[in-house]
Order: structure tokens, then sequence, then C-alpha cells
């Protein structure tokens, strides 16, 4: 039996060699080209704290909107049979597949100071989201929101259903059975969803510089940062890059027993 | 004379690198350009060397021109990195010591000058009216040749603008102007007249003191440097210079 397994065919280990060199390599050597010397210099100065703040802030929040908005749309999805419901998904699914930039003109046009829905909370509130904050954790939401989504909603389907009916046997309401039954259930999926989608938000670039613009310490977050950076002082953009790279490695360690793990 | 003899010549010197499409040897290729020009040039050209590259077509058959228009920064680092480009149009000359020390020339000079909506609702006047706290502000980034200009236009005029946000080229400036989305940008005049449809532009006497000379210039190590040095001769021509003042561009 070992040595059956032994031999593994040649045909598929180059070119799974040369994937995962491929895949590893930009990152060795982000942290070679990094400059050591000068990195606490880099890492203190005010524009890279500011931009880190920032980005936390905005993915957290995006992510909190993910999930008060996200988990009940996973939850009609997978679990009603109302009228619609396919296209639904199919339209969940958009965001993940669209370019972020263009995303990000999509938001300009409907929440934009002259947008379809944008104008009236500029006129009746004088209110626009472009160039602020909030701007960014909309951007954010609308590009992460079908990574929690897409993770809730398989949580769901492969949960039994069978225990939502029993609470249901026993005199439960609807709403208690998903606050009381599905809801623990599905809590590792939620977890694992709403990290991709913290992740995700974090990294965010188009739809951010597109929709919200670029000013330090209102919009200017991690991504956008790093590319403006590169254009002035690369050393900056390497250490900013640097930070989000520990960042995304962080979040797939805090995974692995939860999602990698469980399946492994 | 010199310049036909540098067009025969060029050919040859790059079939070593083995850059031409067409065999130096075919009788076609003999003292005519050949193959893909690649231009990188500033955001603030786009109009210009779009127009520019089509009568350079129209003028040397089976030479097709490429563009890359971007924020003069951003080209600049794309390079630095390697970017195959033939021809580099900064829209200021910091950017161009990024990348060529040597060699450039200028030929165009540009103003800033202030961008509104049409009919200018807010009655923009001054350099000083953008910087009231009403008034949703767009700039370049600092690090972009129009950022700079604005930068310099504000200092000569002792404000402190407050901008909502720094765009990374020119015409993502202006798009924002065009979309209502800011009240006002300072972006070059060249700029509004080319979107003088959709705004309108203010002068202001700081202007003046804050124009940027735009250096041209054919790479080092240009893939087709024959082709390069031929679309900057055109760009220095009577017709391209023609192209660029007609645009609201300064003679050097």
């Amino acid at each position: 039996m070992r040595a059956v397994r032994a031999r593994v065919p040649v045909a598929l280990v180059i070119p799974a060699l040369i994937g995962l060199a491929f895949l590893v390599l930009p990152l060795i050597g982000l942290v070679i080209r990094a400059p050591w010397a000068t990195l606490v210099d880099h890492l203190s100065t005010a524009e890279v704290g500011e931009a880190l703040r920032l980005s936390l802030i905005c993915a957290t929040s995006a992510t909190a909107i993910c999930l008060v908005l996200g988990v009940p749309l996973a939850w009609m999805l997978a679990r009603t049979e109302i009228p619609g419901r396919r296209i639904a998904r199919a339209f969940v699914t958009v965001p993940l597949v669209l370019p972020p930039v263009v995303g990000g003109v999509a938001l300009l046009l409907v929440f934009g100071r002259r947008g379809v829905i944008g104008q009236y909370l500029d006129s009746w509130f004088g209110f626009s989201l472009p160039f602020t904050t909030t701007g960014v954790i909309v951007a954010e939401a609308f590009v992460a929101m079908p990574f929690l989504v897409i993770a809730v909603e398989g949580a769901l389907r492969g949960a039994d259903p069978r225990f939502e009916e029993a609470a249901a046997t026993l005199g439960a309401s609807r709403w208690m059975a998903f606050r009381r039954v599905t809801l623990p259930t599905v809590a590792p999926g939620i977890a694992a969803g709403a990290v991709l989608c913290w992740a995700r938000a974090l990294g965010e670039f188009g739809a951010t510089i597109t929709f919200a613009g670029n000013f330090p310490g209102t919009t200017q977050t991690m991504p956008l940062a790093v590319y403006l950076a590169l254009e002035q002082d690369p050393d900056s953009a390497t250490v900013l890059s640097l930070v989000l790279l520990v960042v995304s490695v962080a979040i797939l360690v805090s995974l692995r027993d939860r999602w990698i793990g469980a399946r492994a | 004379m010199r310049k036909l003899a540098a067009l025969l010549l060029a050919p040859i010197v790059l079939a070593g690198c083995g850059a031409p499409e067409q065999p130096p040897s075919s009788p076609a290729a003999a003292g005519s350009v050949t193959g893909a020009v690649t231009v990188f040039a500033a955001a603030s050209l786009t109009e210009t060397f779009t127009q520019i590259g089509k009568d350079f077509e129209a003028g040397h058959p089976g030479v097709r021109v490429r563009f890359n228009f971007g924020g003069s920064s951003a080209l600049a680092q794309q390079i630095s990195q390697g970017a195959p480009a033939d021809v580099f149009a900064s829209a200021s000359p910091a950017n161009m010591k990024q990348v060529a020390d040597t060699g450039a020339v200028t030929f165009v000079r540009n103003k800033p000058q202030i961008a509104v909506g049409k009919g200018n609702p807010l009655k923009i006047a001054t350099l000083a009216d953008v910087t009231k706290p009403e008034v949703k502000l767009a700039l370049c980034a600092q690090q972009v040749p129009c950022g700079a200009a604005a930068t310099k236009a504000f200092e000569v005029a002792k404000l402190t603008p407050k901008p909502v946000t720094l765009e990374q080229d020119v015409k993502a400036t202006l798009t924002k102007v065009k979309l209502g989305e800011v009240d006002a940008a300072l972006v070059y005049r060249t700029d509004v007249s080319a979107a003088a449809d959709d705004i309108d532009g203010v002068d202001f006497p700081e202007a003046i003191q804050a124009v940027n000379d735009y250096p041209i210039v054919t790479l080092t190590n240009a893939p087709n440097a024959a082709g390069g040095k031929a679309f900057v001769d055109y760009v220095l021509s009577e017709k391209g210079r023609q192209v660029l003042t007609t645009a609201g561009f300064d003679a050097p």
C-alpha cells in the first residue's frame, strides 16, 4: 500500500509545485523587500496609524451591517419558498463576481449626490454618502455581504431542518425556532462567514476609491494608502502591505480550526 | 536628414533585440516606423494625445499607437518597475525625473483652473471661495502633478484648502465635478475646455504662479525606440503643437 502511494505522478507534481511557488513567491518577495531597518519608523507615522484605524473601524462596521441584514437574507434563501427566491440568490452572488470598481460606480449612481436615491438624501436631509466614512462602510458592505450570505446559507442547508420542525411541533413560533434552534446550530457557519466578510471588507479597494474617494483619516483605508504610497514612497507601500499580510494570516490562523480544520 | 538617418538606423540597431515585428531586411521596413508605439501620458493629455495618435497613425501606415493615460506619478512608477513604454509624457518635470534624467523636452505648459458645475451654481469667483466650508472641493493627490500645482496655487494665495477627496489623477478629480459629487475642483484649464459641455471654468490670478511644464521623452529601454522617437518628433512638430494649443495648452 505504501509503495503504491509513494509513486506520485510527475505530471501532477510539477505543475502543483509551480502553482504553489506562484502563490507563495510574491508574499516572500514582500517580506524580503520590506525595509526592516526603518520598519518601526514607517509604522509609527500618523498616516499608517490613521489608515489602519480607519480600516479596522470600517471593516468591523461593514461586517456588523452584513450580519444584521445578511443572516436573515441567508435564512430566507435557505428556508423559505417565497416566489423569486432563485432570482434573489442569483442577485446576491452578482457582487461576488462584479469588479468592485463597477460596484463603486453603481453605488455612486444610486447614492451619490445626484444619484437615484442620493439626491433625496441630499435635498431632504442635507446628507450625502460619498467622501464620508459611512460611504466607505457602505461600499465595503456591498462588496463583502455576499461572502457572508453564501457561507450562512450553506451552513443552513447543511443543518437538519427537522430540529426546527420539532421546535414548531412543541409550540415555538418560527421566530422563536430561528432564535433558539437555528442560530445556535449554524453559529460556526456564521462565524466563518463573518470572518471572510470582514477580510474582504478590509481589503476592499475599487468600490471604496470610486464611491467614497480618498482622504486621509476620513476615507483613506489601508489598501488606498498602499496604492497611493507606491507612487511616492514604495517603502511605505511595502510596510503597509506587510501589515495587511499579517492581518490576513492572523485571520487564516483563527479560521483554521473552524473552517479548514473541519474538512481536513 | 539626421532624423531620416536615425530612422533608417534604428531598426538595424533594434534587430539585435528582436523587437521590430517586421524583419529589418524587408524593403517596407527601411526608412519607415513599424509595429506598435506605446505611449504613457499624463491623464490631462487624454484628448489631445488621442487625436495626435490618430493623426500619427494616418501618416505612418501600419503603425499602431497604444496609450496608457493616468496620473504622472503612477505612470512613472510603472515605467521604473519595467513597464514596456516607448514614450513618457509627464505633466511635471518632477515625475519625469523619476524615470529619465536627461533627454526630456518641454513641449507644452498648462495652468490650473477651478472647475465648477454648469452655470456655476455657487457663484465661485476666486480661489478663496473654494476654501469656504460649504463648498465641497476635490483636489488631485499631492504626488500627482495637478495636486502639486494646486498646493502651489493655495500657497501663493496663502489659503488652506479643505478638500473632501484627493483623487489619483486629474480626470478622476474632474469626474467628481461632472457627477455633481463636489462643487469645485482644481484641474487644468485644458481639462475644463475638454469637458465644457458639463462644467464651467473659473480663472484665478494665482494660477500663473502654478504653471506646469510638460516634458516628453523617448525612454532608454523603449522596445520600439524608432517608433517612440517618431512619435515624439510628431508631437513637437507644427501639426502636433497645433492640436495641443487648440485644446488650450500654452507653448513652452
